[in-house]
């Protein structure tokens, strides 16, 4: 209660401050830049992107910058959600790489602090914060997409109770894994009670990607390269101890990832507020150049860099209302469909500015920046559930509708 | 950073809400609309009780000395009331303007008018040059009014109004001729620019607020009328097509809602970029609220169209607010400006 006392305060502690400043400074000597010849890192969507991420999170974890709100003794600096808040803005700053980690710290790992056994814990969190282990998601299947209840793909136990801990047996197909390709585990939702309806009868189960009868098919993505991958399972064993939460109950667990997807831990604002940035520097640049041309898309330009400082404020406004120990519920469904649109808007209005030139992979002095990031920005009204399926949770669950 | 609201503010909010919700119907709403003065002394007079109209006043005028961040909340609880009272223009226009002028006369008429203020006695209305007509005019005791660069406190005998007909009955605006005069010099010179650019941006940040409480009405009637509506023997509100509609008009409003309190914030802190903050709030809040409008007439279908549902006394609000101190386009401009001239981010010293 003495927190609902304080008054409204949007400035910063010092000891925030000085915080933002440790961390810009170590970004800004270790990132790889182009400046300093060590990048920019080849895409993440090819073998050997992928592996120089990885390189980059693991320095990023010997000097504890990787995960920086989970406790110490998982490689975290266990500060708090503001805390993060500002580290994200300096990453997007400084111009650091895409984490190739992201499902595994800001999905599966609030699911694990949640649902994980000390063991689980102890056990995949660190490999995961050093990006020595890649995880990627495994819940959409062929005929599970928006209706991810309808998953097929299954789990039977053997030799449970005599002798031992039993041995799940997993058999079906997933699809759009992203970074699936080149992943090291997968969590994913299989079906354990084949009489349960929908969304009964579901377990969450952990799998690394080199057990026997797991296949990988890269799918190559709207850029060409892959960037997703569809994995198929035949009869691939997996121990009881790789069930995260309560057999059955893995749909709950599922909503808790889904919570973060959607929610405050996938889509830091800086992400959006760094493009606003960049779009205005993009915008000024124009302007000098073909000020009539620059005019025609001034209103666009201010309306996306004007969403993302909203998105921004959103964020710490219920980044405090959760520090005051109020719960984040259907409304993380809003923010997702604010982020995604306003990801594309920010793009959109780079790629108006840029007129003729947009479609070009070498545009505006480097290579493929603002078309590469509206291709992604495209993925985001998708991917995490469609943004029909959060307008349909808004409107049940937030303004109280009836179901269909 | 602490972005919420604390237990005073939040129970003056709940006050305001039991008050309106009580002597602020529909059928309230109406009466004043209908009214010769447009709004209800009865109610304003209450509201001066509980503090409200003399919420920004100092104290050494019996009012309560507060900010904007007290007051931002109770604008928006009017805007979800509709109330007709003219409590931006006398709380959040009026009283800081008097309170930031340092002209010869200021703190005389600090004096003359204040207090009166504070009681309930006195209701303001402001006006900035070019304006068509000043909203609140009509009735209003003193007007702020700009000429010249200078800013004039004006008792209203001391004025002729031409009332002009407008969509919210209780806007109640007017054609103000006015004769400056040492006597009602509030403001001149470099204090005038700066009450002047103040007032504008109290002006934004004050309408989004009203605007947020207006969508937030909007959104709230017309998901119970979904609810309650049946065609094809189910509620309407069970259709997606509706449901999208609903969703999107609350997603623009929650995310005005932040921009709105932090413009409060930082005016009240006297942040160098408040002018943006403001011009940031009222695009949002703008557009939040005549999507709402758009959205509730076409879900309430025909029975939104007539004058009998209550409705229509929110839209009208929406669309009236929406284009008072500029509208969502202006503003975004401004917030434009505001950013170039912070000189290019890129292009100083960061490494992208």
């Amino acid at each position: 209660m003495c927190q609902i006392r304080r008054a409204m305060d949007l400035r910063f502690t010092d000891e925030q401050d000085e915080f933002r400043s440790e961390a810009r400074a170590w970004l800004e000597e270790n990132v790889p830049t182009k400046a300093n010849g060590r990048g920019p890192l080849p895409s993440l969507d090819t073998a050997v992107g992928f592996e120089a991420h990885r390189a980059w999170e693991a320095t990023m974890y010997d000097a504890r910058w990787s995960v920086v709100s989970w406790p110490k003794e998982f490689g975290g600096r266990g500060v708090g959600l503001m805390e993060w808040l500002i580290f994200e803005e300096e990453y997007y700053r400084a111009g650091a790489p895409t984490r190739v980690s992201q499902n595994g710290i800001f999905l599966l790992a609030p699911t694990l602090f949640e649902f994980g056994t000390p063991e689980q814990q102890a056990r995949f969190l660190p490999s995961m914060a050093s990006a020595e282990k890649i995880w990627c998601q495994g819940w959409s299947e062929p005929d599970a997409g928006s209706d991810l209840a309808a998953i097929r793909s299954g789990a039977e136990l053997r030799g449970s109770g005599h002798d031992g801990p039993g041995t799940w047996v997993l058999n079906g197909q997933k699809t759009w894994c992203s970074r699936g390709a080149f992943a090291d585990w997968v969590f994913g939702l299989f079906r354990t009670d084949p009489e349960a309806q929908r969304h009964r009868g579901l377990t969450y189960f952990l799998v690394p990607m080199d057990a026997p009868g797991v296949t990988v098919r890269p799918i190559a993505q709207l850029d060409g390269e892959t960037g997703f991958a569809e994995v198929f399972f035949e009869d691939v064993e997996v121990p009881e101890a790789q069930v995260l939460g309560t057999v059955n109950q893995g749909w709950s667990v599922a909503m808790a990832t889904a919570g973060s997807e959607r929610g405050l831990s996938l889509r830091s604002p800086a992400r959006y507020t760094e493009a606003g940035r960049r779009l205005l520097s993009l915008y000024r640049r124009r302007a000098a150049a073909d000020p009539v041309a620059a005019g025609r898309v001034a209103d666009d330009v201010a309306r996306a860099v004007i969403d993302a400082e909203a998105y921004k404020l959103h964020t710490y406004w219920t980044a405090t209302r959760v520090l005051d120990g109020a719960g984040v519920g259907p409304e993380a469904s809003m923010n997702k469909v604010f982020w995604s649109e306003t990801d594309l808007a920010l793009h959109e209005a780079a790629l108006a500015l840029l007129g003729a030139e947009g479609e070009l992979l070498d545009q505006d002095g480097s290579p493929g920046q603002w078309l590469d990031g509206f291709l992604f920005a495209l993925a985001g009204p998708i991917y995490a559930g469609t943004n029909e399926i959060q307008r349909n949770v808004v409107a049940e669950r937030v303004l109280g509708l009836p179901r269909a | 950073m602490h972005f919420a609201f604390d237990e005073r503010q939040l129970e003056f909010r709940s006050q305001l809400r039991a008050l309106t919700d009580k002597t602020c119907t529909p059928a309230d709403i109406r009466q004043a609309w209908s009214s010769e003065q447009g709004w209800s002394y009865a109610r304003w007079a209450i509201l001066a009780d509980m503090g409200v109209v003399g919420l920004t006043v100092p104290e050494t005028y019996g009012g309560l000395g507060f900010g904007l961040v007290d007051l931002v909340l109770l604008l928006e609880e009017a805007g979800r009331a509709g109330l007709p009272e003219p409590l931006l223009e006398t709380t959040a226009l009026g009283v800081p303007a008097l309170v930031e002028a340092s002209g010869e006369r200021a703190h005389e008429l600090r004096g003359q008018w204040l207090a009166k203020i504070a009681a309930g006695d006195t209701v303001v209305a402001a006006g900035s040059e070019g304006m068509p007509a000043v909203p609140g005019a009509m009735s209003a005791h003193l007007l702020l009014l700009e000429r010249a660069g200078e800013l004039h406190a004006v008792p209203g005998e001391s004025t002729v109004r031409v009332p002009r007909a407008a969509l919210d009955g209780a806007r109640r605006l007017a054609e103000v001729s006015w004769e400056p005069s040492a006597e009602t010099l509030l403001a001149s010179g470099e204090n005038a620019r700066s009450v002047l650019a103040s007032l504008r941006h109290r002006a934004a940040m004050g309408t989004g607020a009203e605007l947020l409480g207006v969508a937030d009405r909007l959104i709230t009637m017309t998901a119970a009328y979904a609810v309650d509506r049946i065609q094809f023997g189910v509620p309407i509100g069970s259709f997606q097509a509706v449901k999208h509609h609903l969703a999107n008009a609350l997603i623009r409003l929650e995310f005005a809602r932040p921009a709105v309190y932090f413009a409060a914030w930082s005016l009240d802190n006297a942040d160098p970029n408040a002018g943006g903050h403001a011009s940031m709030a009222k695009a949002l809040a703008s557009e939040a609220a005549t999507g709402a409008a758009r959205m509730a007439l076409q879900v309430h279908g025909a029975i939104g169209y007539t004058w009998e549902h209550d409705i229509h006394l929110w839209m009208k609000r929406a669309w009236s607010l929406a284009g008072a101190w500029g509208d969502a386009r202006f503003h975004r401009a401004r917030v434009l400006e505001h950013l170039l001239d912070q000189g290019d981010p890129v292009d100083q010293g960061d490494p992208a």
